[in-house]
């Protein structure tokens, strides 16, 4: 168990602990106070988010997906919380997981910094600018698009195809010029892998909208990082997952201090969600041995689906 | 197969470097982040808005939000850290904060090793999160 699991493991314990041993005295507070829209006293949704992101951090690792695509249209769609403070945990949650899996996957030289500060400046200047279209925009437009782009994220995961090892025949002149090459031993046999890139100035064209999407809707935006960085840039798949993992930390880092600069971030409900999603993503990993990728893939897409829906509903005012 | 044997099959110094600030800053951030999670939700500290009317606030939007409670948006809530609501500020800001100081921190090795561009773009970078961070783009708002 490394030491985040057991930070984490801790946390999660604690947290429930301390809101069970609380309930009491909290429910006569509540009882007390004039109840807030829902009904419920206040810690019920603390935990429930506990708990459900706790599952989601699982699904996620199983799907194969970032916490940060379920967590927002999942909670926008079923909880009280309004998409502004969702979208502004949405990005901490995301941020949190590139953060914890950053550093592991940079001193294993998967996630090569050469490939991903290009990158990173154009998604980080364009997450900004979809974090401030986001703030800007009236919430029903958002939650419509937000629809929208889930629902066409899961045709992506439905239609995409993955390359292993995509043929790069020769550099382009931009990759040749920023060194953003690598080597990289494949673990399962034994191959070292000798990697470049092409078609970078489509790829980084790609970003602007990347980041732009990942801003605005507080989306982690690793569903579209991979296919550009893979499929289109000729990055072998482990170095696209794990440059991709890692260039969250850097995108959501400026869409993250939009919303927190903009009021955006409540911390009664950041801290569980994090908790809850990195717990799960823990017990994910260890579940991958045992599952079956493909169902639960298949589940993933469902709730997509189902919170695609769902928020085109609500933006719909249906 | 590798064609060059001039390529290694190690990360670079500099990305070692931020490797280790990134690890360091995060396990800091978090550890800080869930203690002071402990003493809001404890009520060891009192918070600005009562947890029990906080219900009452997460259904509004943002602006609704700040205009019913008071509360000043940027860097506002530095002068609330009396609160615990907001001394929850503290380690999320360094959670966002851990990467500018990653990138800031590489420019050095970048330049001991002539790779100017690169230091330039780090560089660039941080400014641009720093200026994110800084509060001074402004919203249009709901």
């Amino acid at each position: 168990m490394t030491k985040l699991n057991k930070l984490c493991l801790a946390a999660g314990v604690c947290l429930l602990l301390l809101t069970l041993w609380a309930q009491p005295a909290l429910a006569e507070n509540a009882a007390a106070a004039p109840q807030a829209g829902d009904g419920y006293p206040w810690w019920v949704w603390p935990l429930l988010l506990l708990v459900v992101t706790f599952v989601m951090g699982i699904a996620a690792v199983l799907g194969g997906v970032g916490g940060g695509v379920l967590f927002v249209p999942i909670i926008s769609g079923f909880f009280p919380f309004h998409l502004d403070f969702v979208r502004g945990c949405g990005l901490l949650v995301a941020l949190s997981g590139a953060l914890a899996a950053g550093p592991g996957l940079l001193k294993l030289n998967l996630a090569s910094l050469r490939l991903a500060i290009p990158v990173a400046l154009i998604a980080s200047t364009f997450s900004i600018v979809g974090a401030m279209i986001g703030l800007a925009l009236p919430t029903n437009v958002i939650q419509i698009s937000l629809g929208a782009t889930i629902l066409g994220i899961c045709a992506l995961m439905l239609t995409a195809k993955k390359s292993e090892f995509p043929v790069v025949p020769q550099a382009d002149k931009l990759s040749s010029a920023l060194r953003i090459y690598g080597v990289y031993q494949e673990a399962s046999t034994g191959q070292v892998i000798d990697w470049k890139i092409h078609r970078t100035p489509q790829g980084l064209l790609l970003f602007i909208v990347i980041g732009v999407m990942a801003g605005m809707f507080g989306l982690g935006a690793g569903w579209a990082n991979v296919p550009v960085l893979n499929l289109l840039m000729g990055a072998p798949l482990k170095i696209s997952v794990a440059t991709s993992k890692f260039l969250l930390s850097i995108t959501d880092t400026s869409a993250a201090w939009i919303y927190m600069n903009n009021g955006c971030v409540i911390p009664l409900m950041v801290v569980p969600s994090l908790i809850g999603i990195m717990l799960g993503s823990f017990v994910g990993v260890r579940l991958l041995k045992v599952a079956k990728p493909g169902l639960v893939r298949w589940i993933v897409i469902g709730m997509l689906g189902f919170a695609g829906i769902r928020a085109l509903m609500k933006g719909l005012g249906i | 197969m590798t064609d060059n044997p001039g390529r290694s099959l190690q990360a670079g110094p500099e990305q070692l470097a931020y490797a280790r600030i990134l690890e360091k800053g995060m396990y800091f951030s978090l550890l800080t982040l869930i203690i002071i999670y402990v003493i809001y939700v404890s009520g060891l500290l009192s918070p600005y808005i009562p947890l029990h009317e906080i219900p009452k606030y997460w259904t509004m939007n943002v602006h609704d939000y700040l205009h019913d409670t008071h509360i000043r948006d940027g860097w506002a809530w530095l002068g609330m850290v009396r609160y615990s609501d907001f001394l929850n500020f503290i380690p999320i800001a360094m959670l966002a904060g851990v990467t500018i100081l990653c990138f800031l921190s590489i420019v050095p090795i970048l330049l001991k090793q002539n790779d100017r561009l690169y230091a330039g773009l780090a560089l660039l970078e941080a400014v641009i999160l720093g200026v994110a961070a800084s509060g001074i783009l402004g919203t249009g708002g709901h």
